[in-house]
């Protein structure tokens, strides 16, 4: 969301020129201060970690745990943005996701199909819950608070009808999918891995690649883009994160984890998705104005129909690494998952009132909850605190933005 | 009337900057007791800024210059203190709450109670003194949701009273107001007026100022321009309103235009439409209506008429159940069931409440521009981002939206520029018939010129536009071909040439004869 402060022109004053530069660089950062004020906050809050617990914050094997355990947030957060930006909640995915994880165990243990297997129809089973709770929202219109409280309850209750108890065994290439890292096929630069810094360097040349393509377009087309020092500053930022991430998941022990690239790649085709593609554009129109999107010819119950299909499909796909995870099907799995992913996108910036709200947004937000949990942890914090700070951070991102926005207007 | 000669409110030097602009420059404002002062000006030129600073909404502290009501200086910092003093204001947006009763509403925030608890018997018996005085036949009981909005609008003028109201000030009171309810409010600020109230009224209406104004303040780009003496030795015109306004001679409000018609585009026969809720209701009853190729037709109509119902009914049935009757393209039947397939077959439909149905004021101006018809960027379902930029600043510049790019959120847009968005979203759809409702509601003269102007235009592309107005003359301006409905059903049609604003006012007020279903 840009903030432009385009107040209305007073009309004997002839058009200001078309700057091509989009503005000065200082008037470009107070638009964007949401964006990079989550971004600054995630960063003040590793500093201050990497300060109270002796650089142990930032060792390379914290970082590529704290991706491993937070890769359900990250997952379920993609899809909890969709369903909050298009005006709805999901307070089901806790328990779609224990239940699902129980019939993936399940399919492994007692039907004893082989993994890959066992994941495609527990992904496909996800689905089909986001059809149940899709045709009540979208079809008969019920609100999605009722639904997915009701989901809640049902899949908790099923979960722990498909697991009476907890089903362990599961095959190694199952578990390696959560706890696993890509193989060190291309072998060690001094002690980094091979695999992970090719990995770092083909993200960052890619995404260079494609800011300077997109920019230089705009370019040639004249029309607005953001200044050049915050296109370079942004691009100095992107590569001392990726960076510094390649650096530290390349000296860790495993080094890359599995789920950071399944977890990159959701990213990339969501990020496109509520980008670039009708879909996206509609889930994004019906948030903002949903009469008004009705009345541009938006299938409105089919848009949230698909919505809630695809946060059963990634339900599925957090059921499968939670399950992985812990090695097991657990019928108390996934509990308080649907409050963090809904913390995080709303410590993102997703909108309260739906229509705004990005998936990189929620991922930060799922990054700061994780730093929080992870540091807190080193330090020895009673989990107790560590509930009471989380909480007040959840209330104070979004308090941040409600002032922020107030201001702005 | 106003035998004490010295002004009830003077606001002088009144300056109000936002980051970046400055919306009010050294404004001066002198409304005499007992008066009704109208305020002029297009949107934006700073009426509503003005009349915050003087309500407390802009405390004191955030604006240069003096108030001065009733010969003290005054330093409102909120809404409560201007109240506290006498003076309240009215918003064009209604602050009622629908589900309270009348007298709830009377009462809030000012509530007829002793240690907390409500006096009902006090509560209901002051409303309805209230109620009396503003002419309002209801009891206080009723709920909000349950009164139209012109009653509505008596509810918020008693809530004023209510407070002891010195100086009522009201932001547009009628701009939704239908005819008669207009009437009726327009006598009631005259009644107040005898009981020695003050007014200030905002407005659009240039004939309601003539009616009703004592003195009028014309506002422009944030700057008081002049203030008119309605009753001096020279008469007022409504043309002389807007010269002040626009600084310049509008010689012509519409644009004159020679239309070139050609085939039948769109054409309706026995179309019936029943409420959505209620099924028994027919809300448009056996209309037949056609539009050609380059014409401008337009559908008169009180509130009520059914107007926007029928429009919305053939816009792939975005109302109405039980739809019957037979809709024709270029002589063929079709039948459109949704509104995807009504923009498919070329109709597009801009409705009368922008904000509410038709943009999303918290997107961008090119994402609100491409909304109706992605498919025209898209290939395989993704956007083309940078196609959406080219086109919908080209539809900026065609339209002469005001603002800096296309990036610009339409909710910070003025009302005439977020109207553009509105035809400019429609162009985009590339459609044939246009159905555009209230094209002009709540948008200043200089850019309804404009507007008319573009619909010109398009009529001139060969699309077959479709008007519904309730301003006559604006009917009488810009059509081609009038169509007047009454209670559901088409009373009669009039070319350009022949209709007037009594003849169609004729047709609109027809009673249901005889034999109906």
């Amino acid at each position: 969301m840009s903030a432009t402060t385009t107040l209305e022109q007073p009309k004997a004053q002839p058009e200001p020129p078309r700057k091509n530069d989009g503005g000065s660089l200082k008037a470009y950062l107070g638009q964007n201060i949401q964006q990079y004020g989550m971004i600054a906050a995630l960063l003040v809050i590793i500093a201050i970690f990497q300060v109270t617990t002796d650089g142990l914050m930032l060792n390379p094997d914290n970082i590529a745990a704290l991706i491993q355990q937070n890769a359900y947030v990250f997952i379920l957060a993609i899809g909890m943005v969709m369903v909050i930006v298009a005006g709805h909640i999901d307070l089901s995915v806790g328990s779609v996701v224990a239940f699902v994880g129980g019939i993936c165990a399940i399919l492994m243990t007692d039907f004893e199909l082989s993994w890959p297997v066992a994941v495609a129809i527990s992904i496909a089973i996800g689905g089909l819950v986001g059809c149940w709770q899709g045709f009540w929202v979208a079809y008969v219109g019920i609100p999605a608070f009722i639904v997915t409280l009701g989901g809640m309850l049902l899949f908790r209750g099923l979960a722990i009808v498909v697991l009476d108890q907890t089903v362990a065994g599961l095959p190694d290439g199952f578990k390696k999918i959560s706890n696993g890292s890509l193989s060190p096929v291309a072998g060690y630069l001094g002690n980094l891995d091979g695999i992970t810094v090719f990995i770092g360097v083909f993200a960052f040349v890619g995404l260079a690649v494609a800011q300077v393509r997109a920019r230089r377009e705009l370019n040639k087309l004249e029309l607005h883009t953001e200044p050049f020092a915050a296109f370079v500053g942004k691009l100095v930022l992107a590569a001392l994160a990726i960076g510094a991430l390649t650096y530290l998941l390349a000296s860790s022990a495993g080094g890359t984890p599995i789920v950071l690239i399944i977890v990159g790649v959701l990213v990339l085709i969501y990020t496109f998705l509520m980008n670039n593609t009708i879909f996206g554009r509609h889930i994004y129109a019906m948030g903002g104005n949903l009469p008004a999107a009705m009345l541009s010819g938006v299938k409105t119950k089919r848009v949230n129909f698909l919505i809630f299909v695809n946060m059963g499909l990634l339900a599925g796909v957090a059921a499968v690494i939670t399950t992985s995870r812990a090695g097991a099907g657990i019928a108390a799995a996934g509990t308080n998952y649907e409050l963090d992913a809904i913390a995080a996108a709303f410590i993102g910036g997703t909108s309260v009132n739906g229509g705004i709200g990005k998936i990189t947004g929620a991922i930060i937000g799922a990054l700061i909850m994780g730093v929080l949990n992870m540091g807190l942890s080193i330090m020895g914090t009673d989990p107790a605190y560590q509930q009471v700070i989380k909480g007040l951070v959840l209330i104070a991102a979004v308090a941040l933005d409600i002032l922020n926005k107030r201001r702005g207007k | 009337m106003a035998n004490d000669t010295t002004p009830i409110l003077e606001m002088r030097g009144i300056t109000k900057t936002f980051p970046g602009v400055k919306a009010l420059s050294d404004v001066t404002l002198s409304v005499s007791r007992g008066e009704v002062h109208a305020i002029c000006g297009e949107n934006g030129a700073g009426k509503s800024t003005l009349m915050k600073v003087l309500s407390g909404v802009y405390g004191h502290g955030t604006y240069e210059g003096d108030i001065v009501f009733e010969g003290e200086t005054c330093r409102f910092r909120t809404v409560r203190d201007s109240e506290e003093r006498g003076i309240v204001i009215i918003h064009q947006e209604l602050a009622l709450s629908p589900y309270l009763s009348i007298a709830e509403n009377i009462f809030l925030g000012n509530e007829r109670a002793r240690g907390g608890v409500i006096n009902w018997a006090q509560t209901n018996k002051q409303a309805a003194d209230l109620l009396a005085r503003v002419g309002l036949s209801e009891s206080p009981d009723t709920k909000i949701e349950d009164i139209g909005v012109g009653k509505q609008q008596l509810v918020e003028i008693a809530k004023a009273l209510s407070k002891k109201v010195k100086l009522l000030i009201l932001d547009e009171p009628t701009a939704a107001l239908n005819d008669e309810d207009s009437a009726h409010l327009l006598d009631l600020i005259r009644h107040l007026k005898g009981q020695g109230i003050t007014s200030i009224i905002i407005s659009h209406k240039l004939n309601e100022i003539a009616a009703i104004a004592d003195s009028t303040t014309i506002i422009r780009d944030g700057h008081s321009i002049e203030t008119l003496d309605m009753h001096g030795a020279e008469p007022v015109t409504e043309d002389r309103i807007i010269r002040g306004m626009v600084g310049r001679d509008l010689e012509n409000r519409f644009p004159s235009h020679e239309p070139t018609i050609g085939d039948e585009v769109l054409r309706i026969a026995n179309w019936t439409v029943h409420h959505p809720t209620d099924h028994s209701r027919v809300v448009v009853d056996r209309a037949d209506l056609d539009v050609r190729a380059g014409e401008i037709v337009g559908i008169a109509g009180l509130m009520g008429a059914g107007r926007t119902e029928l429009a919305m009914s053939i816009f792939g049935r975005s109302y109405g159940s039980g739809i019957s009757g037979q809709l024709f393209l270029h002589g063929k039947p079709v039948t459109l069931k949704t509104v995807d397939a009504a923009i498919e077959h070329g109709i597009a439909y801009a409705t009368e409440d922008r904000k509410h149905y038709g943009l999303n004021l918290i997107e961008d101006i090119k994402r609100n521009t491409s909304a109706a018809k992605l498919k025209r960027i898209t290939k395989g379902g993704v956007v083309d981002a940078a196609r959406e930029v080219i086109m919908a600043e080209q539809y900026r510049k065609d339209m002469k939206t005001k603002a800096n790019s296309v990036d610009v959120v339409v909710g910070k847009l003025s009302g005439g520029n977020q109207q553009k968005v509105v035809l400019a979203k429609w162009l985009f759809a590339e459609p044939e018939v246009l159905i555009l409702d209230e094209p002009t509601r709540g948008i200043d003269v200089g850019a309804k010129y404009e507007i008319y102007e573009i619909i010109n235009k398009l009529a001139d592309a060969g699309k077959a536009v479709i008007v519904i107005s309730s301003e006559l003359p604006e009917l009488l301006g810009i059509c081609d071909r009038i169509y007047a409905m009454s209670q559901g059903r088409i009373t009669g049609q009039l070319p350009r040439a022949e209709a007037s604003q009594e003849s169609l006012m004729r047709y609109m007020t027809m009673e249901k004869s005889g034999a109906t279903r």
